[in-house]
């Protein structure tokens, strides 16, 4: 299992998957209807380091945070 | 010479401070300078983001996500360091009333050319890229600012 946490303003509790890589999170948030408007402009960290990489594979106890669009200062 | 610092510092991570509420600018700008005094560096260009009342709003409101914008300055303290140069900066978490600082950002460096450069990068690729996430407050609500923020460097991954 890994734990996906939503940042910021994305009012979700964190949920636990069972995925073997980030395209299998993708596909399983896409089909959350309160998380999947969010996606397009999110960005993705893997236990604390930002990632681009939609076939990075994941362990079990492996974290992944989604980010909102940011605004600093 | 000891300086009184009486604002609750959350945290502290190679010269990046976040604090509850707003920055104590004056307080802030000469703890960066008393502690660079003996540096040599011959540049200090601190940037500070007020809070302008606009829109009715009573204050902003900030979420922060500690590691990841502990990463992301850490980067670019090493980027100044390749060039000479050192940069700090400072945060508010939670609400900062009008007129008063949410964001300090300073870089020092031997000559004032690469100090004006990074400055500007430094507070660019902030307001990007820092984990930081803003909110209006009205009548004591906070409202997320979504259209004046930013999808992050990496956006869109899962939508594909």
């Amino acid at each position: 299992m890994i734990k996906v946490e939503f940042l910021g303003p994305m009012a979700q509790e964190v949920i636990e998957l069972e995925a073997q890589t980030l395209a299998d999170v993708a596909t399983q948030l896409q089909n959350i209807e309160s998380v999947a408007p969010w996606l397009e402009k999110c960005a993705v960290a893997v236990n604390d380091e930002m990632t681009a990489n939609l076939g990075m594979s994941l362990k079990d106890g492996d974290r992944v945070s989604i980010l909102p669009p940011v605004c600093g200062g | 010479m000891e300086i009184e610092f009486p604002f609750y510092l959350l945290c502290v991570v190679d010269s990046l401070e976040l604090y509850q509420g707003p920055l104590e600018v004056e307080g802030i700008f000469s703890k960066w300078l008393h502690e660079e005094s003996e540096s040599n560096y011959g540049a200090y260009i601190p940037f500070v983001g007020t809070i302008r009342a606009e829109d009715e709003i009573e204050a902003l409101s900030f979420d922060i996500y500690e590691p990841v914008l502990e990463k992301w300055f850490n980067d670019w303290v090493e980027r100044a360091s390749k060039r000479g140069a050192k940069v700090k900066m400072a945060h508010a978490i939670g609400d900062v009333p009008i007129h008063t600082s949410s964001y300090i950002s300073a870089v020092f460096s031997p000559k004032r050319r690469i100090a004006l450069e990074l400055i500007d990068e430094f507070v660019e690729d902030f307001k990007a890229n820092a984990p930081i996430w803003k909110y209006d407050v009205k009548g004591g609500k906070r409202i997320y600012a979504a259209d004046r923020s930013t999808p992050m460097d990496g956006f869109g991954l899962l939508s594909k």
